[in-house]
């Protein structure tokens, strides 16, 4: 499991890579946490999961997780290039009404 | 018909390994990319929650999970010997959770009714929980899905 970040103007793109379940989220989740802190003020991220070949429920938390810290700095969040799998957890649980996708 | 079975201790590590196997023992039947997919995050929920739930974290625990495929029906089992569910009627509600805390959103048991054919759940306090699942391969997609 892997996450890089990088900023484009008022955008802070995350991309998320690997097979994402409860034994890899802890290092993605911090890395995720503090790239959000550190670029704070900026207007909306987009987390990209082009590069994510699985995620089950823990996915689910792992980006409400996300979605609430950036809510607090003023943030939107966006979801871009989910698989078919990843689609069809995101799309069962709803997540699309909260972090619609781009 | 084939069977096989697999015994592994409460490792989040292990998850990757039993959806991956699972996926490689029904090769066979010639699934299609959304019917292993389906079949591997099934899997996936029932072993996580095991672990996290069952065992609390612990690796303190065996988890036994049992595949059996019969002509295009995949039936697997998955059971450990934790804590149990005291009201399993809640437990299967959507975003119903016992751990809001550790960012869990209650969507696993939904997402293995949704993405299986077949699913049931026998459990009790303190003796363990059993998840039983089916998949029927060359079904159509249903809309829902
Ligand atoms: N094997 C188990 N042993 C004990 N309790 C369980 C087990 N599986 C599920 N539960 C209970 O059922 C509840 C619902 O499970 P479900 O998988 O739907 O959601 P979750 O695991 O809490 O969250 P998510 O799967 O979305 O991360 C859990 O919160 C837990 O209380
Ligand atoms: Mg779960």
């Amino acid at each position: 499991m892997n996450l890089q970040g990088s900023r484009r103007g008022d955008n802070l793109y995350i991309y998320l890579s690997g097979e994402l379940d409860e034994h890899s989220v802890a290092k993605v989740r911090e890395r995720a946490d503090k790239l959000i802190d550190d670029n704070a003020g900026l207007s909306r991220a987009v987390f990209n999961l082009a590069g994510l070949r699985f995620m089950d429920s823990t996915g689910i938390g792992f980006l409400i997780g996300r979605y609430k810290r950036l809510k607090k700095y003023g943030m939107d969040m966006y979801l871009e290039n989910p698989d078919a799998g990843a689609d069809k957890v995101l799309s069962i649980s709803g997540l699309y009404s909260l972090m619609p996708k781009i | 018909m084939n069977e096989m079975y697999l015994k592994f201790p409460s490792l989040s590590e292990n998850e990757v390994f039993a959806r991956n196997a699972v996926a490689a023992f029904v090769l066979p039947l010639n699934p299609t990319l959304t019917e292993l997919s389906d079949v591997k995050t099934a899997v996936s929920e029932a072993v996580t929650n095991a672990i996290v739930h069952g065992y609390g974290g612990a690796a303190e625990g065996w988890i036994e999970l049992k595949c059996r495929t019969d002509g295009d029906l995949l039936e697997i089992e998955v059971a450990d010997r934790g804590r149990g569910i005291e009201d399993v009627a809640r437990a299967l509600t959507p975003f119903f959770t016992t751990l809001p805390g550790e960012e869990r959103s209650g969507m696993g048991f939904t997402i293995m009714q949704t993405f299986m054919s077949g699913f049931s759940v026998s459990s009790a306090p303190g003796e363990g929980t059993r998840v039983k699942m089916s998949k029927r391969f060359g079904e159509l997609e249903a809309n829902a899905g």
